[in-house]
């Protein structure tokens, strides 16, 4: 009875307090951001400079416009390796934010860790964003709401490796009759661009030919002697770390020109062609976010945090590179889906539920990426309850033996023929899982 | 047929590239019954090591001289810390410590020169040469050579020095070799150099290929089918499993992949090391182990 009363009077003095406490002001309030980073291991290369990059942007966000209206950028790193059960256990101990403020979205930066959390996060109602990768079907939300592929999924990343080869052929009636190998990572990943590139095949008359390449990859001659047998026009490289140089030097020991040799998004770093030397120049590879120190963001950020000593960088170097700029370029968007987030919710600490809300009503339109500093370095998104990729365009540069330069403007993928594959697995998951699909305004 | 001849002689050439990884477990296997697991880090520190210090300015030959000599200043400190401490413990616990040695030694090559990926350039162009009308690669064919010389440089030390007799004996007969006198600590800091130093030419050779990174150390996961095959405890079978297993998974990519969904090299090696322990369970040039009951 008397602990009865204690708690019943130590709750009403608690209730008392908050009522007289002031309202936080914007001033004192943080937005935490978990950042699931791979710093050591076999892609430490990649993962050093990307999360390098989203450091410095957020950084950039706090030290030139304090925060997002105010509410101060806060986060945390903590080491995955790349690898789904360590990805896994850094989300279960992230989830829950961090002093006060809940975690907005989880970008995995990782497959197998995206692939690993992609039905916790639907359950914990925590927006699962995955650039350039992740579950393609996700980009029918109506099925997946709390996962965002943003950008270019892997089908539009076929697509607009298509629709270049018909740009370089003088049309896309010229793709009739050629021969492309899409020689992908042997993983489901890789595999994903097969059904794409089956369809595109059907309508454009060229032959596909599917060739899997095992990793990691470090031994790939034999299969470089069989697409040499094949004689292909071009070839789509669908690498991941090592596989990448290893099948440049291959393919050109074999003959094939590096100028006819476009890899995907993770094939397209300075990670993947300084270690194949000479035989890298001319090879060219897609990329959302080309590299370069040209973009006014990137000279904000080089005055405001790098000069002040406040950089994440170690090596300097990195600055501008393809894997930096992606970790700015995600940055930007961790903001932004924050920014919109807030119109509506007003300016706090926001939850998973409300940063759905902010990704799928995100509009950066050319002037608005303008004002952010980063034309040519983001394409314009429309992110929707219905299309959670809002983008499907990737830009292709080349390597010049010393830099990437870019050689092309926006690739546009072709959504509207790709949508039908999506909606197709996206329902087949639903009725799998018994998950009623929402209504985005289309059915599925 | 020249198809198949360029397949065959492709695939025999990249073979040696593997016996140049197995041959570095072969070494410590013979010498201490353990098998290495920190072999693939050990390679990795080398390649690494190699590298950073041609990227301070030394030439090609003080870089590879100064790579040597941490390699043995490391096997020293290994056998002092790791090994002298173990001694007369079982061989899963031996195997266990290099097991964490492996991580300790990726994490402090990485620590001490960085984890970007660096270009390693040799020298040896990875062009094609035409023998006929098959074509090889001439970075393969120096990689035989120089496996070839690698041999030939350990038989001698082996068989004409009297460290190799030492190493022999020990290998033998562990405790035969103490009873005369042979000291094995001092035995054990020279095999894990020599390993070191092999760990070495195999890291340069594949660091060239792949560039020097990380993942190098993976490459040893195409020395066990090859130590399965030749066999843990000969140098001799270490070269022929590498040459059986690099012309069976071309070939068989080729030829079988076709038809059952291709990308079949990485599984289709462990699975002919399987047929090979049904058939010959200590490899082809492996010791049979006879033991009275």
């Amino acid at each position: 009875m008397r602990k009865t009363l204690q708690c019943t009077l130590g709750a009403g003095a608690l209730a008392l307090a908050l009522q007289a406490a002031p309202p936080a002001r914007a001033a004192d309030l943080e937005q935490y951001i978990p950042l699931p980073s791979f710093r050591v291991g076999p892609y430490a290369s990649s993962g050093i400079p990307l999360f390098d990059g989203i450091i410095d942007y957020l950084t950039y966000v706090n030290e030139t416009q304090g925060g997002i209206n105010g509410v101060r950028l806060t986060w945390s790193e903590c080491e995955t390796g790349w690898l789904a059960d360590k990805g896994v256990e850094c989300y279960e101990q992230m989830k829950n934010g961090r002093n006060g403020s809940p975690t907005p979205f989880f970008f995995p930066l990782s497959g197998p860790i995206a692939a690993a959390l992609a039905e916790r996060t639907e359950q914990d109602r925590i927006p699962l964003v995955t650039i350039g990768y992740g579950i393609t079907d996700a980009t029918a939300g109506a099925v997946y709401p709390y996962n965002f592929p943003i950008m270019a999924n892997f089908y539009s990343q076929s697509s607009s490796v298509v629709n270049y080869i018909a740009q370089l052929e003088g049309g896309a009636d010229k793709l009739k009759g050629k021969k492309i190998v899409t020689a992908y990572n042997d993983s489901p990943p890789g595999r994903e661009t097969i059904a794409s590139m089956k369809l595109l095949a059907e309508k454009y008359g060229f032959e596909d030919i599917q060739v899997p390449i095992p990793l990691p990859g470090n031994e790939q001659t034999a299969v470089w002697r069989g697409i040499r047998q094949h004689k292909p026009d071009y070839v789509f490289l669908r690498g991941w770390g090592v596989m990448t140089p290893v099948a440049i030097k291959t393919a050109v020991r074999f003959g094939l020109p590096a100028e006819r040799l476009i890899g995907d998004i993770w094939s397209a770093s300075e990670e993947d062609v300084i270690p194949a030397g000479a035989s890298a120049k001319g090879y060219k590879a897609i990329t959302p976010n080309p590299s370069g120190t040209d973009f006014p963001v990137l000279q904000g950020i080089r005055k405001a945090v790098v000069d002040a000593g406040k950089s994440s960088l170690r090596d300097k170097n990195s600055f501008g590179s393809v894997f930096y700029n992606s970790g700015v370029m995600q940055g930007i968007l961790m903001v932004e889906a924050l920014r919109k987030t807030q119109e509506k919710y007003g300016v706090k600490a926001l939850n998973g539920e409300e940063a759905r809300w902010g990704f799928e009503n995100l509009s950066l339109d050319e002037p608005r990426i303008a004002a952010l500093g980063a034309t040519g370095l983001l394409q314009p998104l429309e992110v929707t309850c219905d299309d959670h990729e809002g983008g499907g365009s990737v830009r292709v540069q080349q390597w010049d033996g010393q830099k990437w330069t870019v050689v092309s403007d926006w690739v546009v993928a072709e959504r509207d023929l790709l949508r039908p594959l999506i909606d197709a697995g996206a329902a087949r998951h639903a009725k799998e899982k018994g998950i009623a699909p929402r209504d985005c305004g289309r059915p599925l | 047929m020249t198809f198949f001849l360029e397949t065959l002689i492709g695939g025999l050439l990249a073979g040696t590239m593997y016996s140049l990884v197995a041959i570095g477990f072969v070494l410590i296997y013979k010498a201490s019954g353990v098998f290495n697991f920190a072999q693939g880090a050990m390679l990795l520190f080398a390649a690494l090591t190699f590298v950073s210090l041609q990227e301070q300015g030394l030439p090609f030959a003080l870089a590879l001289l100064l790579t040597v000599v941490v390699m043995a200043i490391g096997a020293i400190v290994i056998e002092r810390t790791v090994l002298r401490p173990l001694v007369n413990r079982s061989q899963i616990t031996l195997f266990m410590a290099t097991l964490g040695l492996s991580f300790v030694i990726e994490g402090l090559a990485q620590g001490l020169m960085g984890a970007q990926v660096r270009a390693l350039d040799l020298g040896i162009e990875d062009v094609p040469l035409f023998l006929g009308e098959v074509m090889v690669s001439q970075f393969d064919l120096v990689a035989a050579a120089t496996a070839a010389v690698l041999v030939a440089v350990l038989a001698l030390l082996f068989n004409r020095t009297r460290i190799g007799v030492s190493l022999r004996a020990v290998a033998d007969d562990t405790r035969a070799a103490l009873s005369i006198g042979i000291n094995l600590n001092r035995i054990w800091q020279i095999v894990w150099a020599v390993a070191g130093v092999v760990g070495l030419v195999a890291g340069l050779l594949w660091g060239a290929r792949q560039g020097v990174q990380f993942s190098l150390s993976l490459v040893v996961l195409k020395a066990l089918p090859v130590l399965i095959i030749g066999g843990f405890t000969s140098i001799g079978g270490a070269i022929a499993g590498g040459l059986i297993v690099g012309a069976a998974e071309n070939l068989a990519e080729v030829y079988l992949g076709p038809y059952i969904g291709g990308g079949i090299t990485p599984w289709f090696a462990y699975f002919l090391a399987l047929v090979f322990l049904y058939i010959r369970p200590a490899g082809l040039f492996g010791e049979r182990a006879i033991e009275r009951v």
